[in-house]
């Protein structure tokens, strides 16, 4: 035990170390604020995130690893069964995607007709989530897509059943997403039937939504799809986000006490899709009304 | 300090990547709020056997590292990893001579501490989690901490005997 005796014979000796410690705790707490309340440290961020890259991929490896072993020894049988499975399954889609465009060219005949800002289309692009567990206290997910494929904060991320979460922080070459399962996330939704505009909060669980802003007297029904209303601005309008499971109207309250599920396995998901929104030509006409004048009456 | 200078720096720094590492790996949902703060285990250790090497200098560029892993707010777990390392050097002579059951006991409260830190940072800037994520790496940390030191010592052999 030679060296551990050199090495702390006189505890008194280790220089400055309560010095040091309050300029780290200063330097954290400087760190801390500039983050948390003007987000000025982004390429900090990408620049440390860089380092944890490799970690990532490292931890992410034998995950993928076993994926492509699953994959390449699949029995024959099984491959088969899926080939046609899907061969069925894109039949459909296509079949529907027929009908979906003669509706597409339609709607854009009916909305030039009422001079409605155009359906904008959107780009997307399919990403992987990483598996890397990222900020125990959120529901956050690592996905390989980053700045240099042209991710961007507030970006919405969906799945082939519905909405998943957004962009938090993008990092060069991989992101971190917020689901919309967590406690922090809200997503301004509209009921499917009715165009009835809400909130929809996340709760912690996986399976579970609330809408703590319904009121009593609401038209809302169990089984109700609720798709984004694109009113907050973050995502694009008419994307599936949830099924409303319960209502429970409570005459003292003044809102009812509404739960939903969310349309993706937001637990399940391996692949997603970023959605790229065009930029909506109505914002880019000048407006002539200050921003305290009433809505323009569309007829 | 000679013989644990350059040569033996290597090792401890494979066991901060390993913990660092471990603490992104993906755990199954019920697990999760119970994944064991290896990287607080992992720099307790080092600081109470090796301090004048590992102290809170490492803890607060680990906790940064750590911070930008796992999405947090920049600072977070630098400011409380810089923390708990401060108290372990401070007592790091009482610490190695405890036996092992007070040893952990110690630990334990350190984990705490470490979590209250964390817990009361996120109270500040708005963020909510059950208050199972708080315990739930305080009680699985302390549980590992035997297994993890009779690991780690395994390391300072090689460190500070090996060549």
């Amino acid at each position: 035990m030679v060296a551990s005796r050199t090495d702390s014979s006189n505890p008194a000796r280790i220089p400055a170390l309560g010095v040091r410690l309050i300029v780290l705790l200063f330097a954290s707490i400087i760190l801390m604020v500039l983050d948390h309340r003007q987000n000025h440290l982004g390429a900090v961020r990408q620049t440390i995130g860089a380092a944890v890259y490799p970690l990532q991929v490292i931890v992410d490896a034998p995950f993928r690893l076993w994926e492509w072993v699953r994959d390449s020894t699949a029995d024959r049988n099984q491959l088969q069964l899926e080939l046609s499975r899907l061969q069925v399954e894109r039949l459909l889609t296509n079949a529907r995607l027929q009908r979906m465009t003669a509706l597409e060219a339609e709607n854009a005949r009916l909305r030039d007709l009422l001079d409605a800002r155009a359906q904008v289309r959107d780009e997307v692009r399919v990403a992987e989530i990483m598996a890397v567990d990222a900020n125990p206290y959120r529901h956050n997910i690592v996905i390989d897509i980053g700045e240099r494929e042209g991710a961007y904060d507030g970006q919405s991320i969906v799945d082939v059943t519905g909405v998943i979460g957004q962009i938090i922080e993008t990092g060069l070459t991989t992101s971190q997403a917020m689901l919309i399962s967590d406690p922090s996330h809200s997503l301004p939704v509209e009921v499917n039937r009715n165009g009835l505009r809400t909130i929809a909060n996340g709760t912690g669980e996986f399976g579970r939504l609330v809408l703590p802003f319904v009121t009593n007297n609401a038209d809302i029904r169990p089984g109700d799809l609720l798709v984004t209303s694109g009113l907050g601005g973050a995502f694009p309008a008419g994307y599936p986000v949830a099924v409303v499971d319960t209502v429970n109207r409570i005459p003292q309250e003044p809102f009812a006490d509404v739960t939903a599920t969310p349309a993706a396995a937001l637990d399940q998901v391996r692949e997603v899709m970023l959605i790229w929104s065009s930029p909506e030509p109505r914002d880019e006409e000048p407006r002539d009304k200050k921003p305290g004048d009433e809505e323009p009456n569309d007829e | 300090m000679s013989r644990a200078g350059r040569a033996g720096r290597l090792p401890v720094i494979l066991t901060i990547i390993l913990s660092l590492m471990l603490m992104v790996m993906p755990l199954p949902d019920w697990a999760m709020p119970f994944r064991p703060d290896w990287v607080a285990l992992t720099l307790i250790y080092w600081a109470m056997m090796l301090p004048r090497t590992w102290s809170v200098g490492t803890a607060w560029l680990i906790g940064i590292v750590l911070d930008v892993a796992q999405g947090t707010i920049l600072g977070q777990h630098a400011l409380a990893l810089c923390f708990i390392v401060f108290i372990t050097v401070r007592f790091h002579l009482l610490m190695r001579v405890f036996p092992m059951q007070q040893l952990t006991v110690t630990v334990f409260a350190i984990l705490a501490l470490y979590q209250f830190v964390l817990f009361w940072i996120n109270g500040v800037a708005g963020v909510d989690a059950p208050l199972v994520n708080y315990w739930g790496p305080v009680i699985s940390g302390a549980l590992f901490w035997p297994v993890v030191s009779l690991l780690f010592s395994g390391v300072r052999q090689r460190v500070q005997h090996g060549r």
